[in-house]
């Protein structure tokens, strides 16, 4: 077992090629907070990027950052927050809910921020991660550094290669460095909770809203005992359909206005403002309502906002299961009381419009028993082992914690899957 | 350019075009194939009219089930395949090939389905851009991405060049607003990526076919998001007596953490082209003017209206009006609309470019292009994305002059090397397609384009899709997939390892 840290990208592409030529698989980590998730693997070698630190061009007035893949995503927050800027696409801090592997209490890198692809609230309308990410320098699993993207907002020059290794879980290559684009943080911020709404109902009122010019920037329900998992100003056990509005001063005044105008008969309404709808949102974020220290599973289902509530619905019908909603409810965190029902969950996902789960959470006897990421059809597992091949012809990268669909020995059941 | 080199056309394929019309037309009955020479002159060019080329012959299928066959059969004959949608590109990405079928999407005109709760349409790849916004504005929706030729581009062709538009500073391209594509690849096999729900699971191969001009796939079933329209929208038109001022103006008011709906800038020649034009009431004694458009409900707008009226001050605007009715509005817009026309009004041709740059560059470009602009003896006027840094110069000249097609073209890559050159890139939402092609090199080097090329192989090994675009080399696959590796020895000791 050998594992690297890596100062500068040169010495990450001098331990692919070393580690290249042992055909030894190797673990890319940053903090850890995320190792949790996916299917476990046995690795021979780590390459840590915790070492590669640092923003390397910080413009506000452009709107862009650049930094290397280790960099704290807590530093690049603070950076950013001393110029009311932020991260659009809240990225995900894990250390709470999957409780094990961080490092100092710091909530990941950059680097494990972009390779995951773990949006927060605000996705619903700035977007994921991938769509913040301008540029990215990577040493592939041939060993050899490329770059694709750079530093604008619009760039069509080439594929778009940033794109696809944002959520690749370090499979195709190691991150060095990456540029995102950044935006204003809002002024100010209120979230009207609505209390006392059935999932169906919060489902109805969240479309409602996100339907309107009130511009929300997150709408998450959390049902009835789930509200008292949160530590918050939210007072009592009641459903709260919760509705965040961002922005400057006036305008957040007038579309609070709005929204209390178009869901009047709702249901009750109570408002938190800045720190407390901060913090509040940071809980959702962050799936701290089952972040209960045990190891039940936990699935991350990303569905049409519609249709969300009726699977849940159909899966309490089978198994015992605690749900919460983001992303005005196409965001579904479920918790399972027993096993993980990987089949059930999946099947009716495919009933009810389709999507994809993610077992973010399970023992790791679980974890190697069932898919943690969504199977593909053969067709475009297929295709993404063959891309995987491009990247990493020698699966050196992270190999297995994908599972299915991404490896060469899957790629070889996929064709035999398709021929027989 | 003139001189582009496209790869050499196939014998067998040329010789056995009889064969294969009749073949296509089996796959596709009625009149869905083209192959009569004064039919296909009307699919020779695409927005890059400077170059034309008859295709193999064209088809215009109109089931999933027509694309894959077709597909899937010139895939097993070698034959290559170049997709089209509307034809609008002004980067030649759609280009006919002398051995290529020219595959039209342009039947798939129909929108499947829209669903408001959802915020979402599903729309066939031939609907026009605009055709998506007209079909919800009714209950007051949008789509948000506008290039240009959004009456005529189609919504499958936005995505093969992940188009831009005025509103994509605050709302996004075209991949940002893509929620799914349905797809079939060269082997005829039809895919599926994302859909209703948010990111679409596995590798972003959505993310990577936003802006694959045509090469990797084609794409046959698009959803999209729509937006509520904003409540208002109010426009203020602001001069500078130097472009440094309108370009500062313009970080200032990002740096106040407002980013407008639009935010666009004129120099001297397009502003007095625009005006002579259509009469807007743009101000002639001004180096830079610049349209700032804020959006949303009323009172923000208000509030920022103010913000930018007095941030416009300190940087020393000579004038600035602010609309106070919807016609006011469009009429701001009117001339920067209408940029394009107004430039070709007064120069028999024009080239438009489209580099990107770091926004507090555009002193040193403007400045650099002057130059270009004296040394090749041709005009050049700018309009400028510039909240995104996304400069389109249109470089004035006369195709009927013996070579100065040429020197436009030679003026051109010099300005995009300067784009790069700055930090920026060579194209910022037209596509590379033919017309940067031979530029790749001046953003990439050798691994990173072979890396770009591996994307290809894994979609397209056999290089029949649309080949001769964006790469300025084809590399084979098999030689793409070779590996060095070096000899086992850990070539350096710095690294700590434990």
């Amino acid at each position: 077992m050998t594992t690297f840290l890596p100062f500068t990208a040169a010495d990450v592409a001098s331990a692919v090629e070393w580690v290249l030529s042992e055909e030894a698989p190797v673990e890319i980590l940053g903090h850890g907070s995320k190792r949790g998730i996916g299917r476990p693997a046995q690795y021979e070698h780590a390459i840590d990027l915790s070492a590669m630190s640092g923003v390397t061009l910080y413009e506000p007035e452009e709107l862009v950052l650049s930094a290397k893949a280790g960099t704290p995503i807590a530093d690049i927050e603070h950076l950013l927050a001393q110029n009311s800027q932020q991260l659009a696409f809240e990225p995900m801090d894990c250390s709470r809910l999957l409780g094990h592997d961080t490092r100092g209490g710091k909530g990941g890198t950059i680097g494990g921020a972009i390779s995951t692809n773990l949006s927060g609230p605000r996705r619903l309308k700035a977007g994921a991660a991938r769509d913040h990410i301008l540029g990215v320098t990577v040493v592939s699993g041939r060993g050899e550094t490329f770059k694709s993207g750079g530093r604008v907002v619009k760039n069509v020059t080439g594929y778009d290669l940033s794109k696809l290794m944002t959520g690749a879980w370090g499979t195709l290559g190691v991150l060095t460095d990456l540029t995102v684009k950044v935006l204003p943080a809002a002024e100010t911020e209120t979230t009207l909770a609505i209390r006392g709404l059935d999932d169906e109902t919060a489902t109805a009122a969240m479309a409602l809203a996100m339907g309107s010019s009130a511009e929300v920037s997150g709408a998450a329900h959390l049902p009835y005992g789930v509200t008292e998992r949160v530590a918050s100003d939210l007072r009592g056990a009641d459903a709260a359909t919760l509705l965040r509005v961002e922005g400057f001063g006036p305008s957040v005044a007038s579309r609070v206005e709005t929204l209390k105008t178009l869901l009047a008969n709702a249901g009750r309404i109570e408002e938190l403002t800045d720190r407390g709808s901060r913090e509040l949102w940071r809980e959702v974020r962050d799936c701290t309502p089952f972040a209960d220290g045990t190891a039940r599973p936990v699935w991350r289902v990303s569905m049409t906002p519609s249709e969300a509530h009726k699977m849940v619905l159909a899966l309490r019908m089978e198994a015992g299961a605690d749900a919460f909603y983001d992303w005005q409810g196409g965001l579904v965190w479920l918790r399972m009381e027993g096993e993980p029902e990987a089949d059930l969950v999946r099947r009716l996902v495919r009933q009810f419009g389709g999507g994809h789960a993610t077992l973010v959470r399970a023992s790791s006897a679980w974890r190697a028993a069932v898919p943690v990421f969504e199977p593909q059809p053969a067709a475009l597992a297929a295709l993404s082992a063959r891309l995987k091949a491009e990247f990493d012809p020698k699966n050196i990268l992270n190999p297995g914690r994908l599972a299915a669909g991404v490896d060469s020995a899957t790629l070889a059941q996929a064709t035999e899957e398709k021929t027989s | 350019m003139t001189g582009l080199a496209m790869p050499k056309p196939d014998s067998e394929t040329m010789r056995r075009r009889d064969d294969i019309v009749a073949d296509l037309a089996r796959i596709v009955p009625g009149e869905g194939v083209v192959d009569a020479v004064n039919e296909m002159r009307a699919f020779e060019s695409d927005g890059l009219t400077a170059y034309r080329q008859l295709p193999l012959v064209v088809v215009l299928p109109e089931t999933v089930a027509q694309v894959s066959s077709i597909l899937k059969y010139c895939n097993d004959r070698n034959i290559r395949v170049v997709p089209r949608g509307s034809g609008t590109s002004l980067s030649g990405g759609a280009l006919p090939l002398e051995d290529a079928v020219l595959l039209v999407m342009s039947r798939f005109n129909r929108i499947i389905e829209i669903d408001f709760p959802n915020r979402c349409v599903v729309a066939q790849p031939g609907v026009t851009n605009l055709g998506i916004s007209v079909a919800v504005q009714d209950e007051g929706f949008y789509y948000a991405p506008d290039p240009s030729s959004q009456i005529a581009c189609s919504i499958g062709g936005n995505v093969a060049e992940n188009s831009g538009g005025v509103h994509c500073l605050k709302y996004g391209l075209t991949a940002n607003n893509v929620l799914g594509i349905e797809m079939v690849l060269m082997d005829g096999e039809v895919i599926r990526l994302g859909g209703k729900h948010l990111d679409s699971g596995g590798y972003d191969l959505l993310g990577v076919m936003n802006g694959s001009e045509g090469l990797l796939g084609v794409v046959t079933e698009v959803t999209v998001r729509i937006l509520k329209k904003p409540d208002t929208a109010r426009a203020l038109l602001i001069g500078f007596p130097t472009s440094e001022q309108g370009g500062q103006c313009v970080a200032d008011i990002i740096g106040a953490g407002i980013i407008p709906g639009g935010m666009e800038m004129m120099d001297r020649p397009a502003i007095k082209a625009a005006e002579d034009f259509l009469h807007a009431g743009y101000p002639l004694d001004v180096e830079a003017l610049l349209i700032v458009e804020l959006d949303g409900p009323k009172v923000e707008v208000d509030h920022l209206i103010d913000l930018v009226e007095k941030i416009a001050h300190r940087n020393g605007q000579t004038t600035c009006r602010i609309s106070t009715s919807e016609e006011e509005r469009l009429a701001f817009w009117a001339g920067r609309k209408a940029a394009f026309p107004a430039v070709g009004r007064i120069s028999p041709d024009y080239y438009c470019m489209d580099g990107t740059i770091p926004r507090k560059e555009l002193p040193k470009v403007l400045a650099g292009m002057r130059e270009l602009s004296e040394q090749y003896g041709l005009a050049v006027a700018n309009v400028f994305h510039a909240g995104d840094g996304n400069l389109h110069p249109l470089i004035l000249y006369d195709a009927n002059k013996p070579g100065e097609l040429d020197k436009a073209e030679a003026f051109g890559a010099d300005i995009l090397r300067l784009c790069v050159k700055v930090g920026g890139v060579l194209t910022g939402e037209h596509g590379v397609g033919v017309e940067k092609r031979d530029l790749m090199g001046e953003m990439f080097n050798q691994i990173d384009l072979d890396q770009q090329m591996r994307v290809k192989c894994a979609f397209d090994p056999n290089h029949l899709l649309n080949p001769g675009k964006v790469f300025p080399q084809l590399r084979r696959c098999a030689e793409l997939g070779r590996m060095h590796v070096s000899g086992g020895k850990l070539p350096f000791p710095s690294i700590p390892r434990f």
